[in-house]
């Protein structure tokens, strides 16, 4: 009965190889990243100590360490998140509690789907435009912050919407039979139960915003400044631009610095990307419901 | 009005019975109507024919009243046109006058309000993600209620009189959406409870529930009698005969009969398709 046929071998074989073959897929996908990491640890691991974090740049870029370029990049991340936190969140809460589905919203949602495909080279161009130009901001964190920020404000708009959507409906239904008002409903169950997924995707834009180059560098970033930014409407330098001109504008650089400096960055990435998977980790060990 | 089926036909057959038409009226001909529904109708954009057509009833103040009927025969949508729910879809187009403690709701203002006066429990028990005691308490503070002493003796009441608060006295701050199915049902009961409801509205609240926490249910029921209308919307026809004191029969969206609960199982009907219904011939 248990006697194996020439089908059931072949579905084993079949089965094998689709499983073997998966998984050199993965490995695939995971090797990029491997490669990337040892060979900035193993170039650029040896400049990387507490001075090169915390001293400015000497010897026209080519020693020192990367102070006000990462000043600059926790600024203008921190200036980006207060303008789009609060409009990117209110917006999905909007979208999701509120709108109806009708050709409005339908216009809206693709709206936001478009922004997220608009390359970042013509958000940097629009940042120009708008706040540097028409604001008269002129070349500040501001400027470079508000190009970031509109960047990022679908990405923050689609995480939260899907962390609220999450929320099963019959819960919305239970408070609204109990005479609360829809905000009431949001502030006391919807809220509560998404906000652990709208955090993570807020620490995934920080990390997204971290790297960014081309928005920021028309807009706020400068190539060199000795100063720290005293407020959103200086210049600031910043790390992901500072890679740039160290790697390619400066003669006479040590290969090492811009390892160095291409370390620094994406270990903050990777630090926020572990904090958020982490954090989910954590949530979602507490099961709700 | 709703006009009561005649005993006149069938005395003979049932001359050893009390009389319950005769004890129906005793308790209820003066009471008050709670709510009152003349010609609902009920449809949904994008599904042809109505959810509802033509339903009219009477319910009259500390009456259980039994809606029986099979699946899609409008039962559900009727309960969610009294709450003011077609609010929450616009797929859902209600016409007709729905009167509660005679005001129409349909030109009511408040619809909170409303919705506060009615407690409503549904089909698959819902805890909300919040703690035992917030679930419970939740009602009460969306009222404004903050006093920490009141809202401990509104929950311990209310948990109290769902039959819940012995187990689950010592745990109220674990989550309600963790409990078993029929706590969950219960928690659902005490929080419709703690709105301090006119009308007690159960949607087939026995679906996912175990037989044992059904009858502790029932019993539950019918101490809250006493204090509150119950509409009782039931796929189980002799959970409707335990409880009801009359009965409506839903099918197809219509409805086809209102009568006292027993009459509708006794054959005393004014349309054969009831008791083709209650007996189990289709549904």
């Amino acid at each position: 009965m248990f006697a194996a046929t020439e089908l059931n071998r072949r579905n084993r074989q079949v089965e094998r190889l689709v499983r073997i073959l998966f998984m050199m897929m993965t490995v695939l996908l995971v090797l990029p990243v491997l490669v990337i990491l040892g060979t900035l640890i193993y170039k650029g691991g040896s400049v990387v100590t507490v001075d090169f974090l915390f001293t400015n740049p000497s010897d026209g870029m080519t020693a020192g360490g990367i102070f006000p370029a990462l000043f600059g990049t926790i600024w203008l991340v921190m200036v980006a998140l207060l303008v789009s936190v609060p409009i990117g969140v209110a917006a999905a809460v909007y979208l999701s509690e509120y709108a109806g589905d009708n050709w409005l919203t339908r216009i809206i949602n693709l709206a936001i789907i478009n922004l997220a495909g608009v390359p970042s080279i013509v958000h940097a161009l629009f940042g120009v435009g708008a706040f540097v130009i028409f604001f008269k901001f002129g070349t500040s964190i501001l400027a470079a912050s508000l190009t970031l920020a509109i960047m990022t404000l679908p990405v923050v708009i689609v995480s939260t919407k899907e962390s609220l959507q999450a929320v099963p409906h019959a819960f919305r239904e239970a408070c609204w039979n109990m005479g609360a008002t829809r905000w009431q409903t949001i502030r006391r169950v919807v809220l509560p139960n998404s906000i652990s997924g709208i955090l993570t995707g807020i620490i995934l834009e920080v990390s997204r915003t971290t790297g960014e180059t081309a928005p920021i560098m028309f807009t706020g970033a400068v190539f060199f400044t000795p100063f720290l930014p005293q407020s959103v409407f200086d210049q600031t330098m910043a790390m992901s631009l500072h890679l740039f001109v160290i790697a390619t504008q400066v003669p006479g650089v040590p290969p090492e610095l811009p390892y160095g400096v291409a370390l620094v960055l994406i270990a903050m990435v990777l630090l926020m990307n572990s904090v958020s998977v982490a954090f989910r980790m954590y949530l979602r060990g507490q099961k709700k419901w | 009005m709703v006009e009561l089926s005649t005993l006149a036909a069938c005395d003979d057959d049932f001359f050893d019975q009390p009389d319950l038409e005769a004890q129906w009226r005793e308790r209820f001909e003066n009471a008050p109507v709670k709510l009152s529904v003349r010609d609902l109708s009920i449809s949904y954009k994008k599904s042809r024919g109505k959810a509802l057509s033509g339903v009219s009833l009477e319910i009259r103040e500390n009456e259980i009243f039994g809606i029986i009927g099979p699946a899609n025969s409008g039962k559900s949508s009727f309960l969610k046109a009294v709450n003011r729910m077609d609010m929450f879809n616009p797929e859902m187009r209600v016409e007709g006058d729905i009167f509660f403690n005679g005001r129409d709701v349909r030109k009511l203002k408040n619809v909170y309000a409303l919705r506060g006066r009615i407690g409503v429990v549904f089909p698959l028990p819902v805890g909300l993600p919040l703690t035992v005691y917030d679930n419970v308490a939740l009602a009460p503070r969306l009222r404004g209620v903050k006093d920490k002493r009141r809202l401990d003796g509104i929950v311990e009441r209310c948990l109290t009189r769902a039959a819940l608060w012995d187990e689950v006295k010592d745990r109220l701050d674990s989550l309600g959406s963790l409990l078993s199915g029929g706590q969950q049902q219960r928690l659902t009961i005490a929080r419709a409870l703690s709105q301090d409801p006119d009308l007690l509205v159960l949607d087939e609240f026995s679906i996912a529930v175990d037989p044992v926490t059904t009858m502790r249910i029932e019993d539950v029921l019918k101490e809250l009698r006493n204090d509150m209308t119950i509409i009782l919307v039931t796929n189980l026809v002799q959970q409707a005969r335990r409880l009801a004191d009359r009965t409506a029969f839903f099918l197809n969206g219509t409805c086809v009969e209102v009568g006292i609960t027993e009459h509708l199982f006794t054959g005393r009907v004014k349309d054969s398709r009831t008791t083709d219904y209650v007996e189990g011939r289709f549904g």
